[in-house]
């Protein structure tokens, strides 16, 4: 796993969660994934072109997420609902800027689309490209969310 | 700062415009409209006489940046203060904002004093 790809996203991570709701996130190990099941209950994926082409997403549990909202808009969220997912959506597109400005000053020039969302319990992502499957595990005080990055080329 | 002006926030996101209403509201403007992209944005410059534009760049439909090229040729809009605030960080979206018009441009993640001091920077 090469650290100058991880460590933007990482970082970007806490910057965007730290600035916009307050949060200090725990980094857990960094490690291959090999299946599609998505580590909570809601998404948010965001297709990269560029130095590589791949796609990344953040998959939030509903404790952390519903932490994080209720911060970002200082009152308290308590349902997993349209709010939420297009919060989800929000973050991802803010982790993705952040992660590809450092990227940048890395020489790696990326660009983004715009965010989807998936939600369900159990729901799966499926990262198209061939690129392996990089799960960075974060942990809050309500909860857990995973990265996945997959970049080929 | 005359509290009283009309801002327009355009982001296709509804927690976003949320957040910059908050904090917009925070800051004393009572005066808040908003739009989900830059067409409906355009709609409504048509229908009302705005102060201020704050916009997103990546939106569907109508970019913020083809927003802002839009509102720099309109003889109407041209003149009206526009504020980027965009996950858009890289050096060529700056440079390519600042070529088009923009008043300011505000990087996400962004804190209630970054939003304040770039404004106060915009209208002194």
């Amino acid at each position: 796993m090469d650290a100058n790809i991880i460590n933007p996203f990482i970082n970007a991570t806490m910057n965007v969660l730290g600035t916009m709701a307050s949060i200090k996130a725990t980094t857990g190990k960094p490690y291959l994934k090999k299946d599609n099941v998505a580590k909570g209950d809601v998404t948010g994926v965001i297709g990269l072109t560029g130095a590589a082409n791949g796609t990344i997403s953040v998959t939030f549990d509903e404790g952390s997420i519903l932490q994080i909202v209720s911060n970002m808009f200082g009152e308290e969220m308590t349902v997993l609902d349209d709010e939420i997912a297009d919060a989800v959506g929000e973050l991802t597109n803010m982790i993705s800027g952040q992660a590809r400005k450092e990227l940048e000053a890395k020489g790696k020039i990326f660009h983004a689309a715009i965010p989807s969302v998936i939600t369900g319990k159990g729901h799966k992502v499926i990262h198209i490209t061939s690129g392996a499957r990089i799960a960075i595990p974060f942990e809050t005080e309500k909860g857990s969310f995973t990265i996945e990055v997959c970049l080929e080329g | 700062m005359d509290l009283s002006m009309k801002i327009l926030v355009v982001d296709d996101f509804a927690t976003m415009r949320r957040i910059l209403k908050n904090i917009l509201k925070q800051i004393g403007f009572t005066d808040l409209h908003e739009a989900d992209d830059g067409s409906t944005a355009l709609e409504e410059l048509k229908r009302s006489k705005y102060d201020l534009i704050i916009a997103d760049w990546n939106m569907p439909k109508m970019t913020g940046i083809e927003l802002l090229r839009a509102v720099r040729a309109s003889d109407e809009y041209k003149d009206i203060p526009f504020l980027m605030v965009t996950a858009e960080a890289q050096k060529q979206n700056v440079i390519e904002a600042v070529k088009a018009g923009v008043s300011n441009y505000v990087v996400k993640p962004f804190t209630a004093d970054q939003i304040s001091e770039k404004l106060k920077k915009i209208f002194g």
